[in-house]
């Protein structure tokens, strides 16, 4: 009966301080209203252990959940140069700059080799807390480099995306970010070098109308909001309301533009299947 | 633009007074100053503010691809079908002769009168007529004969059905086939290159925008309402996100401006069409010589390089 001896140190903090500070240690699932034990859902990986629905995670707890350790990172000093010197209800720079002290991240895309179950891979995640992980030069560049890499030493790739798309703030740039992109990963293709694309929620505008679409496989986390046209564009052009389900992965995949629908807790495997399909040993045939 | 220094104040300007557009201060006076300043310094220069090439590039007697295509090949041959699904009336494809020249064209359009619009969709493609621009596009390729694509589109489709068909697969795959054409592909943007509806048909060995034309990540519009909370602040978008042909001549994303009759494409057809036509030669010639690897390559590396960024 260890555990019920409380700890002398919480203990003491309990009795001088009736109330409970419960803030941050429970949390209310968006999809079946449920109270959860945010401990509990770590071991689910941010997924609801009684409706399955998936939590948006950041860029860097996604490769903590899909990478067997730890990674090398890639290109962590590029930063935009804001080309436009773009102004809205603040400045672009002074929002680049909140954003990166917010994130401590430089731009909205982390880029590293790691390795799952074993096998060596490249992998892009994109950050959607950093300005609604929109792809300026900077993911645009950090994108095409790991596809250069990939080219070079031949390793998988896998791009895990959650981003509103082209970012507003640089313009036609950002727009030529699909082009470049789009490009690189004809190349990549051209070589049979392997191409996962991971779309979690939510993955609209140019980056799902650019290397989102383009995998090998396209496959998405459960529930993910998966579209060109975000609902409200669409609703606004042709005035009414969009039915239940429009645009979610299971929607998408019905439609035929997504490979499988996986779970977050089975990606990893989902994933190494994948590549050892594509680009694993192959066994010397029986002998007859 | 030849003076740099020019180039700079107007930059200053165009900042300065979409700064100045969205604060409710009482700065008119200020405002009035800067925006005659920077249209004296336009007008030295002959540019025209932002807002007045979005309104010429709108404008509803500009000339569409249709008038492009009859004035360039007089034996156009039109060809429909995305061998797939349908037919989708928004890209018009096709081949026939430029001064002897077989070429496959492929533009957006937007229709004329109301009936039209309507069958046209106003120029807003849905996915199968992305699949029929590159069933057209790799159709000229197998037959090495050069691509010219006129972009002018509010944007690719948001609908149900477009959405149910697939335009953001249909768009990427565009993006990444066009990369490994192997003919000449020269892109020239009519009227309004609507963001990735546009670039769908972009992806060239030579870009060009035409005069009074734009070409933007995001219409003016939807930029003042996301950023601004109101639509109507157009005029201030259209300034701060730099969509006319000289900013992206500027920003190094195009080859070149084609001129336009004096007050627009829209006060003489013949005119604007042997001024595109005098641009597409010239850039069929050069290319001409490229083998289809050197073709494809080139096109790669001109989009490579886009990108403004630091690096320490």
């Amino acid at each position: 009966m260890e555990w019920l001896k409380l700890p002398k140190k919480l203990a003491k903090t309990a009795d001088s301080d009736k109330h409970v500070k419960t803030e941050g240690l429970w949390v209310k699932c968006d999809g079946c209203g449920q109270i959860l034990w945010r401990k509990d859902l770590d071991d689910t990986q941010h997924t609801c252990p009684k409706c399955d629905f998936h939590f948006k995670i950041g860029s860097a707890t996604r490769l903590k959940f899909l990478l067997d350790g730890p990674w090398e990172e890639h290109d962590r000093t590029l930063t935009s140069t804001d080309p436009l010197g773009f102004v809205d209800s603040k400045s672009y720079k002074d929002r680049l700059r909140a954003m990166q002290k917010a994130t401590g991240m430089n731009d909205a895309l982390l880029s590293v080799t790691g390795t799952i179950l074993g096998r060596r891979v490249n992998v892009c995640s994109i950050e959607l807390k950093f300005i609604g992980g929109s792809m300026g030069a900077v993911v645009g560049e950090k994108i095409t480099r790991a596809i250069e890499r990939s080219l070079r030493d031949r390793t998988p790739l896998i791009i895990i995306s959650s981003s509103g798309g082209a970012r507003m703030q640089e313009g036609a740039i950002s727009l030529m970010q699909l082009a470049k992109i789009s490009a690189a990963l004809m190349k990549l293709d051209h070589a049979r070098v392997p191409f996962i694309s991971v779309l979690t929620d939510p993955t609209t505008g140019g980056v799902t109308a650019s290397f989102a679409m383009l995998g090998d496989l396209n496959i998405a986390e459960p529930g993910a909001l998966i579209g060109f046209a975000g609902p409200r564009v669409i609703e606004q052009t042709i005035r009414q309301k969009l039915p239940e389900g429009f645009q979610r992965s299971e929607f998408v995949l019905e439609h035929g533009f997504l490979d499988a629908v996986v779970k977050r807790t089975e990606m990893r495997t989902f994933i190494a299947k994948a590549f050892d399909f594509f680009a694993g040993p192959v066994a010397p045939p029986p002998a007859s | 633009m030849s003076d740099p220094d020019a180039d700079l104040r107007i930059n200053d300007l165009e900042r300065e007074i979409s700064q100045l557009q969205l604060s409710s201060t009482g700065a008119r006076a200020r405002l009035d100053e800067l925006q005659t300043e920077l249209k004296n310094l336009r007008g030295e220069h002959g540019l025209s503010l932002a807002w007045e090439r979005v309104k010429l590039a709108r404008h509803p007697k500009r000339p569409h691809a249709i008038d492009y295509m009859q004035r360039l090949a007089p034996d156009f041959q039109e060809i429909r079908g995305d061998r797939a699904f349908g037919e989708d009336p928004a890209i018009i494809c096709g081949y026939g002769a430029i001064e002897g020249a077989p070429v496959m064209i492929i533009g957006q359009e937007k229709g004329r009168d109301t009936k039209q619009k309507l069958h046209r969709n106003f120029g807003m493609p849905k996915p199968e007529g992305y699949r029929k621009a590159l069933r057209c596009m790799q159709l000229a390729a197998k037959f090495r004969r050069p691509v010219i694509t006129f972009l002018d589109t509010p944007g690719a489709y948001p609908g149900i059905d477009a959405e149910e068909r697939g335009q953001a697969q249909a768009i990427a795959l565009n993006l990444r086939e066009m990369a490994r054409i192997e003919s000449p592909i020269i892109v020239v943007v009519i009227g309004e290159g609507g963001s990735g509806g546009a670039l769908a048909l972009g992806v060239g060995n030579r870009v060009y925008m035409l005069e009074n034309s734009i070409y933007s990540v995001i219409s003016p519009e939807s930029c003042a309402a996301i950023i601004y909370r109101d639509a109507s602040k157009g005029e201030a978008a259209a300034l701060a996100l730099k969509i006319t042909a000289g900013d992206l001549s500027r920003l190094d994303l195009i080859d070149g401006i084609i001129p336009e009759p004096a007050g627009g494409a829209q006060e003489d057809y013949d005119k604007a069409a042997e001024l595109l036509k005098q641009t597409l030669l010239a850039a069929l010639i050069e290319l001409q010589p490229l083998t289809p690897a050197q073709l494809i390559e080139q096109r790669y590396e001109r989009f490579r390089q886009m990108g403004n960024f630091f690096e320490e």
